[in-house]
């Protein structure tokens, strides 16, 4: 057991993403050190609609309980609790039960029974149509505002909780806390928080530490960092012994996937960096200080929901004949008409999406391209998304089929105008989703809506 | 001189299912402020880079102490909807590596 101390400050070991993996000499020289926190980042948006849409665990089972059973095993020495936020990958119940299951197995392999606190936060829809209809919802980056249908629509919706529900669950000591979907400075910021260092600092610690092991040198794969945080200020470093944080990776961490780097909008305000400063400590370890806090006057929640929005079948094939590829915008659309004349009167045009992407071409930036030259082959995915799986399939079938006879002009290659690397051509690709909630709610209180359970496991 | 050769890093990345962010880290501040002075590197010329409309681009700036510049631009198609190409948004930053910035 190693707690902290004035000189040590408070030091918190961060997992950016369960799953992922990290060295197990970092975590070793982690507990060395000494550590009062571990918080760990199970999930994020990153990876698109499917997990919050279908509630499916983000990630690999195996790679989870590895990951789970160092962390256990460094919680067992240190004594330091684990806070786990975003539980699954998208926080809805289903994944916090998931991610509670593979908890479970840990624990009852390694015959240790833990306090563990659960927090949910995905919503009833009626928490949702209620603040809707009283004016508590607010546009957000979708730039269209929230619709009863929206609600109605979507699989799942989860709010993205900040610190305050983990504060209210680690004042009951649980050796681990698992939360659905939060802001990932959050699983930093609660204990430190609760214990009274600065918001500002606690929470721009934990936008850096939210990554892991990115805001080290040399990045090479997934690994842990450090963060030690003191009442005025904080210190980035890395637990791996050939890493090193500088000013230069800290701060150019502190860009990463947010649109303005010095004014970070946050559950409950703002975390205002305009005054922090960056300074090298040592060779490898980073001081910060100045980072501050502004509360807004009133607090919201983001909620994310996804609906489903249909079934995929997708085929893939690539085109070497260039008489094909200098028209394949002309075939494209000819193919498209066709597809439609086809299907007239047993597939409606609204039950179905078509995309060719276009690789050679345009497929990996699509209406942002620049470059209108094709490459002397293109890949073709055929990517049909219906209302049903035989629709997908149906139109996923033809498309292919029409493309790889299409008679276009000085067409001399008359035997088929696609290569398909594999039999069958055509595969299905499962459930699609999309985002269909995307906004801020206000809330008077935010920790009501999301209260936790205290659980012994291995149960 | 294209700004792929001068700069340390060009990268794009969502910011949320709905924004495409995109980061331009500079070796040094002589570098940076260089660039800065230049004026090539502005709201205006990365829409042109992009073919949208200045207004599209947001909070377009330079950040010193990053020795960064950063804009976002809302996505043609949110992450993982139907017809999008790139659900991490981490592929949209080639334009930027041919911009000529001198």
């Amino acid at each position: 057991m190693t707690s902290s101390s004035p000189e040590s400050g408070f030091r918190i070991l961060s997992h950016g993403m369960l799953g992922y993996g990290f060295p197990a000499a970092s975590l070793e020289r982690a507990i060395e050190t000494g550590i009062d926190l571990i918080a760990v980042d199970a999930g994020s948006t990153d990876a698109g609609p499917y997990y919050l849409g279908s509630g499916d665990l983000f990630g690999s089972r195996a790679m989870i309980l590895r990951d789970l059973q160092m962390l256990v095993d460094a919680q067992e020495r240190t004594g330091a609790p684990i806070v786990i936020g975003s539980a699954g990958g998208a926080g809805t119940n289903i994944q916090v039960d998931s991610l509670l299951g593979i908890l479970d197995e840990v624990l009852a392999e390694r015959g240790v029974s833990k306090k563990v606190a659960v927090i949910r936060s995905e919503l009833d829809r009626s928490v949702i149509r209620e603040a809707l209809d009283t004016g508590r919802v607010r546009t957000f980056e979708t730039g269209e505002a929230l619709t009863h249908g929206d609600i109605d629509d979507a699989c799942h919706i989860v709010a993205q909780i900040g610190p305050e529900p983990i504060i209210a669950a680690l004042r009951e000591n649980p050796d681990i806390v698992v939360a659905g979907r939060a802001w990932d400075v959050a699983n930093v910021a609660a204990l430190p928080v609760l214990q009274g260092y600065p918001k500002g600092l606690a929470y721009h610690l934990g936008k850096i530490l939210e990554c892991g092991g990115q805001a080290a040198l040399p990045v090479e794969g997934s690994d842990l960092l450090m963060g030690r945080l003191f009442s005025d200020g904080f210190i980035v470093e890395s637990p791996h012994e050939r890493k090193v944080c500088t000013v230069e990776s800290v701060s150019a961490h502190t860009l990463y996937e947010k649109t303005n780097p010095v004014r970070l909008p946050c559950p409950g305000g703002l975390v205002d960096l305009t005054g922090s400063q960056f300074e090298q400590d040592d060779a490898a370890r980073v001081r910060v200080t100045g980072s501050d806090f502004e509360p807004a006057p009133v607090y919201t929640l983001k909620l994310e929901g996804a609906r489903q929005v249909g079934f995929r079948h997708i085929a893939i094939g690539g085109i070497r004949d260039p008489r094909m590829i200098s028209q394949i915008d002309d075939i494209e659309t000819e193919v498209r008409a066709r597809l439609a004349q086809n299907l007239e009167g047993r597939i409606d045009p609204s039950g179905y999406t078509l995309t060719i992407r276009r690789y050679g071409l345009d497929g990996v930036m699509g209406a942002l391209e620049p470059v209108q030259t094709p490459a002397h082959e293109l890949g073709l995915l055929v990517d049909a998304v219906g209302d049903t799986p035989d629709i997908a399939e149906t139109v996923c079938a033809m498309a292919r089929s029409l493309l790889l006879h299409w008679g276009y002009p000085g067409r001399i290659a008359t035997a088929g105008n696609m290569a398909f690397p594999f039999s069958p051509a055509d595969v299905p690709a499962g459930t699609v989703y999309a985002f269909n909630i995307y906004h801020l709610m206000e809330v008077a209180d935010p920790v009501s809506l999301f209260p936790f359970e205290i659980l012994e496991m291995p149960q | 001189m294209k700004l792929g050769d001068v700069a340390k890093v060009v990268r794009s990345k969502n910011a949320g299912p709905f924004i495409l962010t995109f980061d331009i880290l500079m070796p040094d501040e002589t570098s940076f402020e260089r660039l800065r002075s230049k004026g090539t590197l502005t709201r205006e010329s990365v829409a042109r880079a992009y073919g949208v409309s200045a207004n599209e681009i947001l909070e377009f700036d330079y950040y010193p102490f990053a020795k960064a510049i950063k804009f976002s631009l809302r996505r043609p198609v949110p992450s993982g909807a139907p017809h999008d190409t790139d659900v991490y948004g981490a592929q949209q930053h080639v334009p930027l590596l041919e911009m000529d910035i001198d």
